[in-house]
């Protein structure tokens, strides 16, 4: 090729080997390590907003039980835990994280494009963070408008934190994006542009797949919340009035005049659910790569895999407003947004049958990422069809803002994407640390996880349809709620306090594996894909040792007839195995 | 691109041979890094300010004073009667000069021509320069002669104010950051550092694509801010 890359040339990459613990461990341009580093900020933050959702449980399950849960902390619990696991743990960990491990040694890369750009983009989101966690500590605390932050009460008096929490959450949120689009250049320009000899686009696994169109979304998605975070950071500041019209607050006139609520919803939207497709595509991804390798089976349809990603991807940017039904916009409006977002379930659901078809008389081995995987399928199926339901106005408008609506993205977008991240750590958890898990310890976190996440979950659809609504701190005496609406509250809050406790198994496992774990080999899963042909495990910096790979195949080829593995690696060349299938059903 | 890693790419008609065209070897766009990464991040930008000019428009829809004249409002006299949109118009017009003078800079950087290359850069950002000036001066205007403020407008609409200082202003902030960018650029230049690197003047290119995109930027800033 005419623009080979810098890292292409031998003695470039002896020359920039990291010589000190500084450049190798903290200030280090590796995207392994910056994965790692990324991977435990967004880890960290999670436990936290997973500690505020206990919290919230507590409340909820026992109301006027604790005296340190009052209702300002509720909602500051509320905001600030779904904010977090949105955004600073999920979209952190699958882009900044599993993104910077897998794509250049997926792709056979070097490193990433801009390395020293992807260095600055994770001190970046740290900054973010650590303003987003300083919004604990200052007077007022953290806001409690709601992780969407709807004007006008998410900066006029009555709503907790509006003196410092909002700014802080508003300037963590532009600083983030910032972070975000340094990586996600990365990640898209590594793609498109810095794959090894004979990776094709068709020949690319599907996390790689899932991750590259979460990333474009992100890029074009990440703008509108920066706009709407700019303009209600000013008329926060300096009182003007995008996001305000004429208002009476406290009985005061706050001195605004006809700005536009909705306009805010629309612009948060318009980044809103384009963000839960930035979560859901890299785990359809990285789960499609768990399933074809546990079952040794290639993926069934690749090729539909792939353009169900990219039509997915497409159509989440014209679905937003099915989150404003109840907002008062033209109805037409409806009908437009809920025939799209009905639309979005073809694809979706043509995902879910060709990884059930994928497991069909697979040689299935029930290892922890093969249990998440699977556990993934149910899950997902469970929070996918509450979607149908509420895609569709008049179903949507009883149930909005009830407890169904908690239930159905607590499944689809909460629980699903982290049975993902649980399967995938497991997965690569041999390469990236050299060291074996714990199996017995790994089983006992899925199955504890996965059956207490439905005990939480499954209860929360029938309060919904009792009616009770979300984010309330207390139900109070209301004739439509039966007794049996707060027994069941309490038993969701026990559940939900065990999964919470459950997750330390997770940590035991990973601290107790990286001391003492079984040395693992370069491939224990037998799998196809480049990641786990590297020279060395874990992967030394520059991936590949002297000679970058060239690939040959898809990354299926798994149980092909005639071959003495039942896996055969990308880098073989067709001189030494049978052709295998191109391109996913296509056989030669 | 071997023989024998490469099957059939681009031998299917139609659509799919596009498709197979566009996924084949190692690289889908045959550019260097730094210009496709350019492209994709102001791929990004162009959605900031489609975000910031819908805005603008929802809240010009949605506000309930009147909105002032821009042709009034953004008029000058000189000791006659005032001339409608002048300095806009200069404005305008240096900044597309500007990116008559980068198009030649990039032409004048594939021909290895280090001085003209450097001056021609020099002249882009001394004219994107001067256009923030003009932005200095017609803020200034504004706020002291005509009493406009983010929050308020003795003309109508609240939303004008703010509207036009944070839209032009995130767009001068683009400019000023380019002037920076491009000095930075044409400082290299001159100390033949692209020279060095076997006359690889692909950075003035990348830099230009920012620059013009700045100034496409600025075409529907005042079309639908100016004109409307």
């Amino acid at each position: 090729m005419a623009y080979v890359s810098i890292a292409d040339r031998d003695h470039e990459i002896e020359h920039h080997d990291p010589q000190t613990f500084i450049t190798k461990y903290v200030w280090s341009q590796d995207h392994k390590v910056i994965a790692v580093q990324y991977s435990i900020t967004a880890i960290f933050v999670g436990v936290v907003a997973l500690i505020l959702s206990a919290m919230m449980r507590l409340q909820l399950g026992f109301p006027d039980t604790f005296s340190f849960i009052n209702p300002e902390n509720y909602y500051q619990f509320v905001t600030m835990h779904g904010m977090i696991m949105v955004i600073y743990l999920l979209t952190a960990l699958f882009l900044g994280g599993f993104g910077n491990y897998l794509i250049p040694l997926m792709c056979g890369s070097r490193d990433m494009v801009f390395p020293y750009l992807n260095m600055l983009s994770y001190w970046v989101y740290l900054l973010s963070v650590i303003i987003l966690l300083a919004s604990f500590f200052v007077p007022g605390g953290s806001t409690g408008a709601g992780w969407t932050l709807y004007p006008p009460q998410a900066i006029m008096p009555g709503t907790p934190g509006i003196d410092m929490g909002i700014l802080l959450m508003l300037a963590s949120l532009a600083v983030f994006i910032v972070a975000f689009t340094m990586g996600g250049l990365n990640y898209v320009t590594t793609v498109l542009q810095a794959r090894c000899e004979g990776m094709t686009l068709m020949r690319m696994p599907l996390s790689v797949w899932g991750i590259f169109m979460a990333t474009v979304l992100g890029l074009l998605a990440f703008p509108a919340l920066l706009v709407s975070a700019i303009m209600m950071l000013l008329d926060k500041t300096i009182m003007t009035s995008f996001f305000i019209p004429a208002i009476s607050s406290m009985g005061a006139d706050p001195g605004h005049t006809g700005g536009s609520p909705i306009l805010f919803q629309h612009l948060f939207w318009f980044f809103g659910h384009p963000e839960v497709y930035i979560v859901a595509l890299p785990a359809f991804g990285i789960v499609s790569d768990l399933l074809s390798t546990h079952a040794r089976k290639n993926i069934f349809g690749y090729r539909m895999m792939v353009w169900a990603i990219i039509i997915i991807g497409g159509l989440s940017f014209i679905v937003w407003a099915h989150h404003m039904y109840v907002s008062g916009m033209n109805p037409y409006f409806g009908f437009f947004f809920a025939t799209t977002t009905l639309i979005i379930a073809v694809p979706t659901a043509l995902k879910v049958y060709n990884w059930v078809l994928t497991l069909w008389q697979g040689n299935i081995h029930l290892r922890v990422p093969m249990l998440f995987a699977i556990g993934f399928i149910f899950t997902f199926i469970h929070g996918g069809l509450t979607g149908l339901f509420l895609g569709n106005v008049t179903i949507d408008l009883p149930l909005s803002d009830t407890y169904f609506v908690v239930a159905h993205f607590h499944m689809v977008m909460g629980v699903s994407p982290v049975l993902v991240v649980f399967g995938a750590i497991y997965h690569w958890f041999p390469k990236i640390t050299g060291k074996m898990y714990n199996e017995t310890l790994g089983k006992w976190h899925f199955w504890m996880t996965f059956l207490g996440t439905y005990s939480i979950y499954l209860p929360m659809h029938y309060l919904g349809f009792l009616g009770v609504p979300r984010r309330y701190f207390a139900m109070g005496n209301t004739e439509f709620m039966p007794e049996s609406a707060q027994t069941l509250n309490s038993s969701i809050t026990l559940s939900a306090l065990f999964v919470a406790a459950t997750q330390i198994l997770f940590f035991v496992n990973v601290i107790w594996s990286l001391k003492s774990g079984k040395k693992a080999g370069p491939n224990p899963w037998g799998a196809t894909t480049l990641e786990w042909q590297t020279p060395d495990t874990p992967p030394k910096h520059g991936n590949w040792g002297h000679d970058l790979p060239v690939v040959y195949r898809w990354a299926y080829d798994y149980s092909v007839p005639g071959y003495a593995d039942d896996f055969i690696p990308q880098t073989v060349p067709p001189d030494k195995a049978p052709a295998g299938r191109e391109h996913g059903g296509e056989s030669h | 691109m071997s023989e024998v890693v490469m099957e059939h790419a681009a031998e299917a008609p139609g659509l799919e041979g596009v498709v197979s065209d566009f996924s084949r070897d190692k690289q889908v766009f045959g550019v260097p890094w730094g210009k496709a990464m350019m492209w994709i991040f102001l791929l990004s930008d162009t959605f900031i300010f489609s975000c910031f000019l819908v805005s603008y428009m929802a809240v010009r829809i949605s506000t309930t004073d009147p909105w002032p004249v821009p042709s009034e409002v953004f008029a000058l006299s000189f000791g006659g009667d005032p001339i409608p949109l002048i300095l806009i118009a200069i404005m305008t017009f240096i900044l597309i000069t500007s990116s008559g003078t980068m198009a030649m800079a990039v032409n004048m950087g594939y021909r290895r021509d280090k001085n003209k290359t450097f001056w021609l850069m020099v002249a882009t950002a001394i004219l994107g320069a001067s256009f923030v000036g003009m932005q200095a001066f017609e803020w200034t205007k504004l706020i002291v002669e005509e009493g406009v403020r983010p929050w308020s407008n003795p003309m109508g609409a609240a939303q004008f104010g703010s509207s036009f200082f944070m839209i032009t202003g995130f767009h001068g902030l683009h400019v000023s950051a380019g002037v920076i960018y491009l000095m930075w650029v044409a400082i290299r230049v001159k100390r033949g550092i692209y020279e060095r690197r076997g006359g690889n003047y692909e950075i003035v290119e990348i830099a230009g694509l920012y620059w013009h995109f700045v100034d496409l930027v600025w075409v529907f800033i005042f079309a639908f801010f100016y004109l409307w």
